[in-house]
């Protein structure tokens, strides 16, 4: 019998799929299509300290196998969460991965000590990868310095485990990898959207009122999966992969390459029934390969010596 | 209950070269469905494309018995999607999810209820014309188009009893021009002791025109929105529309606080993305 659970640090999963930040509101939107308790965990959209309102629509425009999306951290605030949304995810038994952000790090802090105040929090995320905005943390997160500065900030303040979320717009995520790791992060995850634009031909007009926007989807998968394995040779801390994952196999990919649980964002927007489909891919994949555990997994990339003979 | 029906296609009527309505086997979504709401359409496997794409509920429809067999949608064929459901053919698979979003609420008489429908817009209205036939209210339909061929239904609401009032902008059938002025007409010559609810879907220069004269005349109009849309759940953040809320204005989620708003609620100068 094939056991789903993993581990982000300290935290237990019950199987390695989360809802990804930013594609799954505060996750009680979808508790009508899902139980909150049946996935691994639940990252809500980023939090400021303060309430903001985003960018205006267009917010979001198809791509080939994907989207680009300038939402603009629409959010209702840290406190707002905790008094409105976190006691009823608590109820439902989700585990609660708190996304956050700042736009500097006395911000990223305040928003992290309140969160470490209440009950039910599982996990910070980080978002210093957000590209479309200014000053909401990608400032930090294309920084070596800036992302040690805001891990280990974060760090003083919780006991919480702490998962900067990596930007793949650099150009070498590994070493952000290992600058997070340095400033004590429990894991990481990999990646947000890849900066982009898309142009309306005819009126010679951005297809985004933010002009640019993040892309993700199935399009941007093999360049995740690639970062993600790059990240895996180059740090030890757990690593929490993402990008365009559909189904089971795809999740799988980034398993292989690395990752210890995975976030699942835009397929969510096609099939919100999807997590069904994955942990029962999952587990058939883990009973015919007679793998009992996911970590038997991660990282069980098998690159043949010979290839070159 | 939210249900992803995996839908054959029972029927595809082509209305004209551009629209057409297209029944889908979806009895769960039939059964539960209000007024004006919504649901998601997949209109093929694979990832082109990609998202779905929201669809009012056109016809929640029966068999002989009365039973609910599922539901049609009224498509006018735009892009790749709704090319797709134009020529789709029975036993075509159509993924549905739904029913979704805050349904219109159903005056009684003895108020009256007053539909506006620009185009494509007249498909929630069909839902809204039954709840309304069965409650016995007074109704009628100003419904405006480009010409002739783009007016469909229009004899449907007739048989339910409403009063139509129809405007095309050839002047092919009907009043020659916008569909407001029989509307600004109606709403000048109905006594203020008169209760009326007015409910508005079509293009947004419509429904704002629509909602001023309505504001004027001292009316309510609940609109249909049909902003942008990721996911119909709640869950992307990109179907927002600007509410006046206090003194300011805020950014809310049409699929959750919608599609129907109250049309006086609508910051229309900020209304970008439909």
């Amino acid at each position: 019998m094939a056991d789903l659970t993993t581990h982000i640090g300290t935290l237990a999963l019950r199987n390695p799929f989360i809802g990804a930040s930013g594609c799954f509101g505060y996750g009680l939107e979808y508790a009508d299509a899902v139980d909150l308790a049946s996935l691994g965990g639940v990252a809500v959209k980023g939090l400021f300290l303060e309430e903001r309102q985003g960018h205006p629509p267009p917010r979001i425009v198809e791509t080939p196998s994907g989207m680009l999306n300038a939402i603009g951290l629409q959010g209702i605030g840290v406190r707002r969460f905790v008094a409105e949304k976190l006691p009823e995810l608590r109820r439902l038994g989700a585990t609660t991965i708190v996304n956050i952000c700042g736009s500097t790090l006395d911000e990223y802090c305040e928003v992290a000590r309140i969160l470490s105040d209440h009950e039910g929090v599982g996990a910070i995320e980080l978002n210093i990868s957000c590209p479309n905005i200014k000053e909401g943390g990608i400032q930090f997160g294309c920084s070596l310095h800036g992302t040690f500065d805001v891990v280990s900030s974060v760090r003083k303040i919780t006991t919480l485990p702490v998962i900067p979320k990596l930007t793949p717009n650099v150009t070498d995520v590994a070493s952000f990898a290992r600058a997070a790791e340095e400033a004590g992060a429990d894991a990481v995850s990999l990646v947000n959207t890849f900066l982009a634009m898309a142009i309306d031909v005819e009126t010679r007009t951005p297809k985004l009122s933010n002009v640019m926007g993040g892309l993700s989807g199935p399009a941007i998968r093999p360049i995740a999966v690639r970062m993600v394995w790059e990240c895996f040779q180059a740090v030890k801390l757990p690593i929490i992969g993402m990008g365009g994952i559909a189904t089971a196999e795809d999740a799988i990919e980034f398993l292989i390459a690395g990752a210890s649980a995975v976030q699942v964002g835009t397929a969510n927007f096609v099939d919100p029934f999807i997590w069904g489909k994955l942990t029962s891919g999952l587990h058939a994949y883990m009973t015919r390969h007679h793998i009992t555990r996911v970590a038997d997994l991660v990282g069980s990339l098998r690159i043949p010596t010979n290839t070159h003979a | 209950m939210l249900v992803d029906v995996a839908a054959d296609v029972t029927a595809n009527t082509q209305l004209s070269p551009d629209y057409n309505v297209i029944a889908l086997s979806a009895p769960e979504i039939a059964r539960v469905a209000q007024p004006g709401q919504f649901v998601m359409i997949k209109t093929q496997p694979g990832l082109d494309p990609l998202l779905r794409r929201p669809f009012s509920i056109f016809e929640r429809l029966r068999d002989a018995s009365g039973a609910f067999t599922g539901v049609s949608l009224l498509n006018k064929r735009v892009g790749v999607g709704t090319a797709h459901l134009f020529s789709a053919r029975p036993g075509d698979r159509v993924g549905v999810l739904g029913p979704l979003g805050r349904p219109f609420v159903p005056v009684d008489p003895p108020a009256e209820a007053w539909m506006i429908a620009g185009g494509v817009g007249l498909a929630p209205f069909v839902t809204l014309a039954e709840a309304l036939a069965e409650r016995g209210t007074p109704m009628r339909l100003f419904y405006g188009a480009r010409g002739a061929a783009d007016l469909h239904y229009a004899d449907w609401f007739e048989r339910q009893g409403a009063r139509l009032h129809v405007t095309t902008e050839d002047g092919s059938r009907g009043d020659r021009g916008r569909v407001t002025l029989p509307l600004l007409r109606a709403l000048e010559t109905t006594s203020a002791h008169q209760p009326v609810a007015l409910y508005a879907c079509g293009p947004t220069p419509m429904m704002r025109a629509v909602a001023i004269a309505a504001e004027q005349h001292g009316r309510t109009v609940a609109v249909s929105l049909e902003p942008v849309m990721g996911c119909g759940m709640g869950g992307c953040y990109s179907c927002v529309v600007p509410i006046r809320r206090g003194t300011g204005r805020q950014f809310v989620r049409a699929c959750l606080e919608g599609p129907i708003f109250d049309g006086r609620t609508i910051v229309w100068d900020a209304l970008t993305g439909h």
